[in-house]
């Protein structure tokens, strides 16, 4: 099972200074929990990506490839990249480099997005949102798998005798993980695809997750890609730990309170009983995430969000330390137990090309 | 069958439940009076403020207001009360309405009532609640229910019924749309309804 933290790339206020770090203080902040995250041991990072402030990813390859140039394990992803406003071409493109530079250490998770307005400033439509997602989707995918493609839709200019260049790493496209809230077209997608499912359930009760969950599970059986068990999940967290639950609860309390999407509404106290947020210590954590797999059975990823709402980076960093040394290390083996031999775990460029060498004899030439 | 009535009065006795409450016991016993049994529920939003607020910022129902909302949508007939605030429904009226998916209510049958000082805002049920309600493409009935401070203690004149006639009346209408659909039969098991229950959930 892998472990990781993604981030959305907010720039807010510390509600307990008032201060807000420039761009660039939040751009270098991102690269070193990256790198924090890969010191702590954790598999995976994860930066989503935005056109319009406060939110400073607009640009999610840049900031991999230098964070891949000074990593050697971690995983880099996107949570997400919007395979909506974005021309598939370049997403090929961008992430095929993003590929060889980064020796295959590369996935990425596709959203929709939904910022009404950044649908118009990119030429699109936020009513055609799901029929972008699709059309987008099956470009991509084709264009990472065939050298060369003709290819006409509706919401782009056709391609005639298109390569996408440079080919993805070893002919094995990155896995591609959906990330979905609540729109059940995006987990028939995933399913279709034989592709992953990211239920990024942080603000969401568990009865919702378990509903997207159980929907892609049985889609993807459906699909003829293996057993519900064995479809490729992911879920969100969102933690605060202190060695001491009061502390932690008490230091986080003015984050929570002023947070730009829950922020003066509930209380601390009723979000972290309807949602995956934990406020406590590290134990509490563990017990929290454990119960995930009751709803959403045995999963593949579990990726964190530590850095938000205008948490200070030496906060941030202790967090991913305290993921590091005391709960992952737990939660990997306390998931182990019970979780049946065939139920996967999430793929990987090794993986990938794995399987791929099997269904393709030696000897044959494929490109 | 099952009626839900929504009041958002506010106060303690509240002028609004009171209505909201005759009005169910209206239908109810027009009901049985053709043979139906009726199950009332009574959805007070004023115990649910808070709850409607959080919901409004966080976009997902804390479990009291999903048991309400699930109320409301799995009811085969609605009374919907609201005080008249400013000129309209009250916000926290509204703000419950906004909660509901736009497509979660078509159709259902809607007794639409209001109270207030004067009546001279009895049209606030035809220029507020009725175009809210045909918006969410209910059936809205074409009989709904005023009550003023003073109906409450005056009877009826040469020219109009009093109120409690006026609630009788609307009454036997919403019992007989209610007894008709009685009389048709159930729809078949809905191969869809798993996607139905997500797209129930309530988002953007």
């Amino acid at each position: 099972m892998q472990f990781g933290i993604f981030s959305v790339g907010d720039v807010t206020p510390d509600p307990t200074t008032g201060r807000t770090p420039t761009e660039r203080e939040r751009i270098k902040a991102m690269v070193a929990i990256a790198l924090k995250a890969e010191e702590a041991g954790l598999d995976v990072f994860a930066t989503g990506e935005h056109h319009n402030p406060p939110f400073v990813p607009s640009s999610p390859t840049t900031m991999l490839g230098y964070i891949a140039a000074k990593t050697e394990k971690l995983t880099l992803s996107t949570s997400t990249t919007l395979i909506t406003t974005n021309d598939p071409v370049k997403i090929a493109e961008d992430f095929a480099m993003l590929q060889h530079l980064a020796d295959g250490r590369v996935d990425l998770m596709m959203g929709r997005g939904n910022t009404g307005p950044v649908y118009p400033w990119f030429g699109q439509d936020i009513r055609e949102g799901i029929n972008l997602a699709l059309e987008h989707y099956a470009l991509l995918h084709r264009l990472w798998r065939e050298d060369v493609i003709d290819w006409e839709g509706t919401f782009r200019t056709p391609l005639q005798g298109f390569t996408s260049t440079p080919r993805p790493l070893d002919g094995v496209a990155p896995f591609v993980w959906h990330g979905s809230i609540r729109s059940p077209e995006i987990a028939e997608l995933a399913a279709y695809f034989g592709d992953g499912f990211f239920h990024n359930n942080i603000f969401w009760p568990a009865d919702h997750t378990k509903q997207m969950v159980e929907l892609y599970r049985t889609r993807f059986a459906h699909h003829g890609h293996g057993t519900p068990e064995q479809a490729i999940v992911g879920l969100g967290g969102q933690v605060f730990m202190r060695r001491n639950s009061q502390e932690a609860v008490r230091e986080f309390r003015p984050y929570f309170d002023n947070a730009p999407v829950y922020g003066h509404g509930p209380s601390l106290e009723d979000f972290t009983d309807q949602t995956p947020l934990t406020v406590g210590s590290p134990q509490q954590v563990i017990e929290k995430t454990l119960s995930f797999r009751d709803y959403a059975g045995d999963y593949q990823r579990q990726l964190f969000l530590m850095d938000h709402a205008g948490l200070p980076l030496k906060t941030v960093l202790e967090q991913i330390d305290l993921l590091g040394e005391e709960v992952v290390p737990v939660l990997r083996k306390e998931f182990a137990i019970g979780r049946p031999a065939d139920v996967p775990e999430a793929p990987t460029h090794e993986s990938l090309l794995a399987s791929a060498q099997e269904t393709t004899p030696e000897g044959v030439a494929t490109a | 069958m099952k009626l839900v009535a929504v009041s958002a009065g506010l106060s303690t006795p509240s002028s609004t439940r009171l209505l909201a409450d005759r009005l169910a016991d209206a239908v109810r016993d027009e009901l049985a009076g053709q043979g139906h049994t009726a199950e009332v529920e009574v959805i007070e939003l004023r115990a649910l403020a808070v709850a409607i607020a959080n919901n409004l910022v966080t976009g997902f129902p804390p479990p009291q207001l999903a048991g309400a909302i699930e109320a409301v949508t799995s009811a085969d007939g609605l009374v919907t009360v609201t005080p008249v605030f400013s000129a309209s429904y009250s916000g926290l009226f509204k703000s419950f309405f906004d909660l509901i998916d736009p497509g979660a209510l078509t159709g259902k049958p809607v007794l639409i009532g209001a109270t207030g000082g004067t009546p001279r805002h009895s049209l606030v049920l035809d220029h507020a609640l009725r175009p809210l309600f045909t918006y969410l493409r209910t059936a809205v009935l074409s009989t709904g229910v005023y009550a003023a401070s003073e109906d409450w203690g005056s009877g009826s004149d040469a020219h109009t019924d009093g109120l409690p006639a006026r609630i009788r009346r609307a009454g036997r209408e919403m019992a007989s749309i209610l007894a008709d659909r009685a009389a048709r039969p159930a729809p078949k098991d809905d191969p869809t309804s798993s996607r139905k229950k997500l797209s129930d959930l309530r988002f953007d």
